[in-house]
């Protein structure tokens, strides 16, 4: 078989079922209904974030992490 | 203090890089084999030798080092938003040049030939304001998004400054290559190979760049508009390097020969050129609207869910839609019939993104009222939803028998670009700038108005101009007579469009006008000014 007809073969049979159902997961994924909580907490990112977010190293003056530490007694 | 000893390391390879950059530059320059390709030599030439300079200078001296993580890398937008504005401007003068070029074309002036005749400029013009424009825009705004939406400064440190001149580089080249005369004839693909290499070089810092921020982004979800923009990133990257496989005649010269040749070569094109349009000025930027438009409305986008399934929909067809260019031509039937197919499909989730920026401002309507900047918002999309019904139109072989070849097709890309691409980012920046320059807000909210009502009738004129006289010259080609004989030449089609012509330059002219307006607004608000203001006189009642 010449390339051309195999892969025609291969693009209208095995890859085309292949992207068809990776477009009906995604699709069924988006739809699922344990998905409610991140796709709210996904669409609320613009409004977080002015400045980038700092990762806590347990050393801010009023480290509030550390305080927390101290009330649990850890 | 700590000191960045590594940089000078860096420095001396960046020394060694510009030198010999500079010298392959010069000599170059002495055996070029035509005159594009020489002036090329030289401006890059003398690129290289200024930074060489500017590194040298800067050697041995150590930069103390400071972290930067804490703020957002925004110099690079700031100058990305300029950069907008002024591609904008060159971009419509010469569209509204080469219009008046149409109507009257005494325009391409004897002293100018051949570099500024209609053949040259056009390819500028449709450059301009796709690649430096919107690109311009796309850069500074995926930027200005991925920064807020991953909670970490751009990742790459200055090579984000290398995408941003990098970038402008290439502008650089391919517009003074069109005029010049090197061009390897393929629309929106115009440059020559040296200036594809160096798109593609631009292109993957630019990847690695966004990408980058997104592997390190704080935030546990990417958000939507980072997926637009990231598919837009990655699908220039393939078609630019796909559709431009060509070889060089020699080295020393900009000519170059293509790889592909004949049905299989156009089709390549239209596969770049559609996909162009689907991924550069769609994916790019819904990207911008998934971010904007609930910023600017203050509310969450209108349905997650929505977003996400026309994402995949959009991805998965637009790429197939590229044969509706080429329909009645040597491309077998099977595939001209698939590309209409997947072309009218696509009007689904094309219309998906629109429903979701539009009822994105359920519950605040009234800032339509209020808020010049969401009316542009709210107007590019409804272009947008516009001009996707018309193109699954278009692409229908009965209706494309009538309109190709035609201005129906100018058109239609005209309420695509100045509509859709030209409104959102007029928009975007208006919400930049203030942003960007720590004010808070635009100095001149009137002009916003003014130019949201010119560049509106601007569009009107354009569309509707092009539509009377694309679909009459389609009307015209076709008429016969009892006797089986064409009835109309080709020239009594060119004089029966003159009034049109007119009519699209003037709406040309009132675009052009609005963007000035836009640009004397920003320059206003970054130099701080502020807006003249007269107190109510206090009138004595008299007594």
């Amino acid at each position: 078989m010449d390339t051309y007809s195999l892969l025609r073969e291969i693009a209208d049979s095995w890859v085309l079922l292949g992207m068809f159902g990776f477009f009906l997961g995604a699709a069924i994924w988006a739809f699922l209904p344990s998905q409610r909580q991140a796709r709210e907490d996904a669409s609320m990112i613009p409004f977080r974030d002015e400045k980038p977010r700092k990762s806590c190293t347990g050393t801010c003056a009023d480290c509030s992490a550390a305080k927390l530490k101290g009330e649990l007694n850890v | 203090m700590l000191y960045d000893f590594e940089g000078i390391v860096m420095n001396y390879i960046k020394l060694l890089l510009l030198g010999v950059i500079t010298f392959v530059a010069a000599l170059a320059a002495n055996w070029a084999h035509d005159l594009a390709y020489q002036i090329h030599a030289i401006l890059i030439m003398v690129v290289a030798f200024s930074m060489f300079i500017w590194v040298l200078r800067g050697t041995d001296t150590p930069k103390v080092l400071q972290s930067n993580e804490h703020e957002y890398f925004d110099g690079v937008i700031r100058a990305g938003v300029i950069a907008t504005a002024f591609w904008g401007i060159a971009g419509f003068l010469v569209g509204t040049f080469i219009a008046f070029q149409l109507a009257f074309p005494q325009l391409n002036f004897d002293w100018g030939q051949p570099f500024t005749n209609f053949g040259r400029l056009r390819p500028l013009h449709t450059s301009a304001v796709i690649f430096a424009f919107g690109g311009n825009a796309l850069i500074a705004t995926s930027f200005y998004v991925v920064q807020r939406t991953s909670a970490v400064r751009l990742w790459g440190g200055n090579l984000g400054w290398f995408v941003f001149w990098g970038y402008q580089l290439f502008i650089v080249l391919a517009a003074t290559g069109y005029l010049l005369g090197a061009t390897q004839s393929k629309e929106y693909a115009e440059p020559e190979w040296y200036v594809d290499l160096w798109l593609t070089i631009v292109w993957l810092s630019y990847l690695a760049v966004y990408m980058g921020t997104i592997v390190k982004r704080k935030e546990k979800h990417i958000y939507v508009a980072n997926w637009f923009f990231l598919s837009f990133i990655i699908t220039v990257a393939m078609l630019h390097v796909v559709n431009n496989l060509s070889i060089p005649v020699s080295f020393w010269g900009s000519k170059s020969v293509q790889v592909f040749s004949g049905v299989q070569d156009a089709m390549t094109q239209w596969w770049y050129g559609h996909n162009a349009v689907g991924f550069f000025l769609t994916a790019g930027f819904l990207g911008m609207m998934y971010y904007f438009v609930p910023k600017q409305a203050g509310r969450p986008v209108y349905s997650y869910k929505l977003s996400i399934i026309h994402f995949w929909a959009l991805i998965f067809l637009y790429i197939w839609a590229g044969p509706h260019h080429l329909h009645y031509t040597a491309l077998p039937d099977w595939a001209a019939t698939l590309g209409m197919v997947f072309s009218i499909i696509l009007w689904m989730p094309s219309w998906g993104g629109m429903i979701n920026g539009l009822m994105t401002l359920q519950g605040a309507w009234d800032k339509l009222r209020t808020d010049p900047i969401m009316r542009m918002f709210v107007l590019s999309l409804g272009f947008y939803g516009m001009s996707t019904f018309e193109g699954p139109m278009m692409s229908i072989r009965a209706v494309n028998s009538l309109s190709h070849y035609t201005d129906w097709t100018i058109g239609h890309v005209h309420s695509g670009a100045l509509g859709w691409n030209g409104m959102i980012t007029f928009a975007c920046i208006y919400y930049l700038t203030p942003k960007l320059w720590g004010r808070t807000k635009m100095y001149s909210e009137s002009a916003i108005n003014w130019h949201f009502w010119l560049a509106t009738l601007g569009i009107v004129l354009y569309a509707a101009s092009m539509w009377v006289t694309g679909i009459m010259e389609g009307l015209m080609w076709r008429e016969v007579n009892d006797q089986g004989f064409l009835v109309n030449s080709f020239a009594d089609t060119v004089s029966a469009k003159f009034p049109m012509y007119v009519v699209r330059g003037l709406g040309g002219v009132l675009f052009l006008s609005g963007a000035l307006l836009m640009c004397w607004n920003m320059w206003m608000t970054i130099r701080g000014a502020k807006p003249a203001t007269v107190t109510t006189p206090y009138a004595t009642p008299a007594e």
